[in-house]
Order: C-alpha cells, then sequence, then structure tokens
C-alpha cells in the first residue's frame, strides 16, 4: 500500500514537472513571435502609446499587413521564390537520384573518386565559397537573374545526392536485375523500376530542401540586387532604411514572410518530422 | 547487311554502350555542377590567399602574409573568442533538446502542439528572425516590457545588443530558441527507433524513468549526441546568422564568419578573407578525422554506423561464400 502510493506521489510530481517545462517551452518558443502578431495589428497611435505586450485593440486593422505586402513588393517576391521552389527542387531530385543511381550500381574507373568529392564538398564552409563564388557568377553574367540564382542552389546541392545515396544502399539489386532479364535498357530500370520506389527519399529532399530554400537568404541578397528578382527571405530588408523603428510595418512583414510556410508544416507535419530525422542520421 | 555486322540500333541497345550512356548522361549535370560551384571556387581560394588581392584589378603574390595575418590580427582572434559563446550555446541547446525529446517519449497529452511550438522557430526565414529578436531585445520593447512586468527596475536592465558583456549571450540565445525544437525532433527520431515495448517491461520490472533514460534512451542516441558534439566545434567558428542578421557584427559581436564575410565584400580584402577560409576549412578538417576516429574506436560496437558495416561485411562474405559453392559445383 505504501509503496503503491509512494509510487503514485512520484508519477504525480513527474507529471506536473514534465507538463510545466513543457509549457515554459512552448511559451518560449511562440511568445517572440506572438509579440509580433500584436505589434502587427496595432495602429501608429496605439503602437506608440500602448505596451508591446498589450493586446491590440482589434484583430481586424490590416493596415500594416497592406503597406508592408506593397512596400516590400512581395507580390513578386513570392512569385520569385515559387519559381525558384518549383526548378531546383525539381532539378535536384533527378540531379540527385540519377548521380545516387550510377555511383550506387555501377562500377566505373573514378567512381571511388567522384564519390569522395562530392563528400568533401560538404565539408567546404559554404559561406567562405561565396567569395570565389561571386567572380564566377559575375564571369558567366549570372548576376541578378533569376536562373543564375537557381543554378548556384543546384550547384552547391549535397544534402539530396546524400539522402538519395542512402536510399539506394537499402534497395535490393535484384529488383535491376529481374527487370534487366525482362529486357529493360538501364534508363528504363531507373525510372521505370526505381524511381517510383524512391518516394521516401523524395519526400526526405522535398522537406530539408524546401525549407532551405524558402529561406535562403545570403546567395538571394549576393546575387539578386534588383528588385524584379527579389526573394521572400531578403524582401524584408527593405525596412532597414525608412522604417527603423516601425515595428508594426516591420512584424506585419515578417508575419507574411512566415505565413506560408507555416500552412505547409501544419499540413505536411508528419513528413517533416519523419524527414528531418531521415536526413540527419548522417548530417 | 550481313549477319556478321551488327546493326546500329543493336549496336546501340547492347549492354556495354547502354552502361556508358547512363553513366555519362546520368553524371554530366552534377559532376559539370560540381566543378563549376564547387572546386573551381575552391581551387581559386586556396590560389587566392596567397595573394594581395581585390575583387576588380591586379593580384599581387605574397606568400604566407595572409595566413600569418589571420593569426596576428586581434578582431580575427576575438572571433576565436566569440565562437566559445556559440559552443556553449550549442551544448545547452543539446541539452534541453534531449531533456524535452526524453519528456516527449515518456507520453505527454497534446504531444503534436508542443511539438509543433518548440520546432516552429526552426521554419522562420533568418532575416525574419533577425527583426523579430531586433523587436525583441530593443530597449523598452519585449524582453524589458517582460522583466518588468516581473518587477524588474527598468535602470538595472542592461541594453541586450550593446552592452559588451551580455550581447554574446543575447545572439546565441536566438540560435537556441531556433534550432532546440529542430534538435529535439532529430533526437527523438532516433528514441523512437527503440521498440516502444521496452518502456512498458521496463516499467513493468520496476525501472523508474531515470533508469530508463540511463539504460534504453541513452545508448540509443549515444552516436547521435556525440556526433553533435563534435559538429558543434565547427559548427561555432562558422556561426554566421545571429550576429549578421542581428547586430551586424558591431560592439564585439564578430564571429570568425562575418569578421570574414566583411573583410571580403566590405574591406575587399579577398586575399585575406580566402586564408581564413582556408584555415576554416583545416580545422573542420580536423574535427571530421576526430569524429571519424572516435567512432571507429570508442564507439566499436553498438552505434548505427558501425553495425551497418558490420552487416555489409557480413553480407559479402556469404557472397563470397556463395559464389565459392556455385563455382565449386559448375567445376
Amino acid at each position: 500500500m505504501s509503496i503503491n502510493t509512494k509510487a503514485k506521489v512520484g508519477g504525480i510530481l513527474f507529471g506536473i514537472f514534465k507538463y510545466v517545462s513543457m509549457i515554459l517551452a512552448a511559451v518560449i518558443s511562440l511568445v517572440p513571435v506572438c509579440v509580433c502578431i500584436f505589434a502587427a495589428f496595432k495602429t501608429n497611435d496605439e503602437y506608440a502609446s500602448t505596451s508591446v505586450l498589450a493586446l491590440p485593440k482589434s484583430f481586424l486593422y490590416f493596415e500594416n499587413f497592406k503597406v508592408a505586402f506593397t512596400q516590400a513588393n512581395m507580390l513578386r517576391c513570392f512569385v520569385n521564390t515559387g519559381v525558384v521552389l518549383i526548378v531546383v527542387l525539381f532539378v535536384s531530385i533527378f540531379t540527385g537520384s540519377m548521380l545516387a543511381y550510377v555511383l550506387n550500381r555501377f562500377e566505373f574507373k573514378g567512381r571511388g573518386i567522384i564519390h569522395s568529392l562530392f563528400m568533401f564538398a560538404s565539408l567546404l564552409p559554404g559561406i567562405a565559397m561565396q567569395v570565389t563564388i561571386y567572380q564566377i557568377m559575375y564571369t558567366l553574367g549570372f548576376i541578378n537573374h533569376l536562373y543564375g540564382y537557381m543554378i548556384v542552389l543546384m550547384g552547391t546541392d549535397i544534402i539530396s545526392i546524400y539522402i538519395f545515396l542512402q536510399f539506394f544502399e537499402n534497395l535490393p539489386i535484384s529488383l535491376d536485375e529481374s527487370a534487366i532479364i525482362d529486357g529493360c535498357t538501364y534508363f528504363g530500370v531507373f525510372f521505370r523500376i526505381l524511381f517510383p520506389l524512391l518516394k521516401p527519399a523524395i519526400v526526405t529532399t522535398l522537406v530539408l530542401k524546401g525549407i532551405s530554400v524558402y529561406n535562403e537568404y545570403y546567395s538571394s541578397n549576393l546575387y539578386l540586387q534588383s528588385d524584379k528578382v527579389k526573394t521572400i527571405s531578403t524582401a524584408l530588408y527593405v525596412f532597414t532604411g525608412p522604417y527603423g523603428n516601425q515595428y508594426n510595418y516591420i512584424c506585419a512583414g515578417v508575419i507574411i514572410t512566415i505565413i506560408p510556410i507555416l500552412i505547409l508544416f501544419l499540413i505536411f507535419q508528419k513528413q517533416v518530422y519523419s524527414g528531418m530525422a531521415a536526413g540527419a542520421v548522417k548530417g | 547487311m550481313s549477319g556478321e555486322k551488327k546493326t546500329f540500333s543493336q549496336w546501340f541497345y547492347s549492354r556495354k554502350v547502354q552502361r556508358v550512356l547512363v553513366i555519362t548522361t546520368f553524371m554530366f549535370l552534377p559532376l559539370l555542377l560540381l566543378l563549376v560551384f564547387t572546386y573551381i571556387p575552391f581551387g581559386e581560394m586556396v590560389k587566392f590567399s596567397f595573394y594581395n588581392k581585390k575583387y576588380i584589378g591586379e593580384a599581387t603574390w605574397v606568400g604566407f602574409k595572409n595566413y600569418a595575418e589571420v593569426f596576428k590580427r586581434t578582431e580575427i582572434f576575438q572571433a576565436l573568442f566569440v565562437s566559445i559563446y556559440y559552443m556553449g550555446g550549442a551544448v545547452v541547446q543539446m541539452g534541453l533538446a534531449l531533456f524535452f525529446a526524453t519528456l516527449l517519449v515518456f507520453k505527454v497529452k497534446g504531444e503534436p502542439f508542443f511539438k509543433a511550438a518548440m520546432f516552429f522557430p526552426y521554419l522562420i526565414c533568418g532575416i525574419a528572425v533577425g527583426f523579430i529578436f531586433k523587436f525583441f531585445y530593443a530597449r523598452g520593447m519585449v524582453l524589458d516590457s517582460v522583466l518588468q512586468a516581473f518587477g524588474m527596475n527598468a535602470e538595472s536592465i542592461p541594453y541586450w545588443l550593446e552592452n559588451r558583456s551580455i550581447n554574446n549571450i543575447a545572439l546565441v540565445a536566438t540560435s537556441v530558441w531556433r534550432y532546440t525544437g529542430q534538435n529535439m525532433i532529430l533526437f527523438l527520431g532516433a528514441m523512437m527507433s527503440v521498440d516502444t515495448d521496452l518502456y512498458e517491461a521496463a516499467s513493468l520490472d520496476g525501472a523508474n524513468k531515470w533508469h530508463q533514460f540511463r539504460y534504453i534512451i541513452m545508448p540509443s542516441i549515444k552516436s547521435i549526441i556525440v556526433l553533435n558534439l563534435i559538429l558543434s566545434i565547427s559548427g561555432s567558428l562558422s556561426a554566421f546568422e545571429p550576429p549578421y542578421v542581428i547586430t551586424n557584427g558591431t560592439m564585439g559581436t564578430g564571429t570568425y564568419f562575418v569578421i570574414m564575410n566583411r573583410l571580403a565584400h566590405e574591406n575587399q580584402k579577398v586575399g585575406l578573407a580566402c586564408a581564413m577560409a582556408v584555415v576554416l576549412l583545416l580545422i573542420i578538417i580536423a574535427c571530421t578525422v576526430a569524429q571519424k576516429l572516435f567512432f571507429k574506436y570508442v564507439f566499436n560496437d553498438g552505434s548505427a554506423d558501425e553495425s551497418k558495416e558490420a552487416v555489409r561485411r557480413r553480407k559479402k562474405e556469404e557472397k563470397a561464400k556463395r559464389a565459392a559453392a556455385k563455382g565449386g559445383r559448375s567445376a
């Protein structure tokens, strides 16, 4: 009896501890963003006169969002980001899976070297390399063109190759062999037999690469300077100058950039978590 | 056409040609991209590190002078000191992630909400994070208001981003805020790979939570923790985002990367920046080698990597045996 109650008390205490820490963590994670939401719905006067922690008078005051959206030319930026996302993800999936297929299924001279070249590339400090990549971009005339930016993102993409290589390791080679006996060409083996089986790896790539492309700001800032080609990640830079301390506008801009990825995350939560975990095994 | 000679289509569809075709076409684009955007810039980077060079104009050979300067410049030396904060932050972040992942393993009501709330910061774009925390730390704004609400005197609150004794901690905190949830998801993934029946069996056998953590959870994530610890060394040296987007590296918050970035793009000291990059690369390589050695000699058994290798070895041996048996029979 007494042992039982002791265990029970322990369980209850642990339960309290557990929930208190979880709630605390959730609050800390959300507060910085929540105060931004509050600020985004306040009029100039309201923003100047009330505490930042105070709720806005109305959550239907959209003026700040309107200003932010037009000032930062966000429609254009969203379109650009959308184009970049679609093209880069599409190409990365094909180049990554094709390369992994060749490296995993064929023995040929130089295979080991090529494999190591890709692996070594993942060690190179990305931002450091931009100094010299910039010069190449300049020579190729890629600066201030969306296609140039997309090619850079594809060119510095090692993650998807890594993920596909991992996945091919666990696809039995007997699949290829039986298809070949049935008269399939190697192209047929890849496109008709193996590619459909890569779905989990494709989802992982879409998740990891998608998040990183949507949020990529360093190269975007470096290579896409003119207004026409800006992406959503750098759109917010407009607010550094003239809006200095007008955080009600800035916050509205911040919230606008967060909304699309938040919606996607809420829809694909499961895939995002499993993609994260799968991509990290060999991080 | 005679029977001896193959037609073009026969030749084209022969295995040998197909093989060459598939290898070259599938590898062409990735290899071209790798060459143009990784290895040519890499070669240039190493080359420039021996030159005194601006973006445009003549370059003059200076030998190892740039490297000497990397170790002599006080701002660079200071950056190494700053990176210690980020290393500390990485450890705190991992501890927190481990803690919350463990709590989530022991069934929590509302788990999807807590998970999503903690993971959410990871999804926010770096520049947006920058604005959020400029607002958060600005004088009289969010953090100050919260502290005052808890009864703290306004005068005793420091300037979070300007005060040199605290601004690096404030910046590291934003990085912890951003990545703890993501780390937690990684740990949770590794922990969940353990059969969940084990936890029930253990608690039936009278194991308390600590025992379950120590003997079931820990072993499953041991290798991922060590991996992350080693990566945090090179990671803290390449810390870039918080100072870049929030303070732009002013007031003593410049990390190694931020200073390199400034030297390259604002001061146009391309050679020096390249030398810094090469030094960083050497450190990263050293960390990677250390990690490989550590896994090889310390985790001889039990880690996911090793067991996979063992499986591969076993399969190879079996294959060899089978081949030998086949060969024996046909001979």
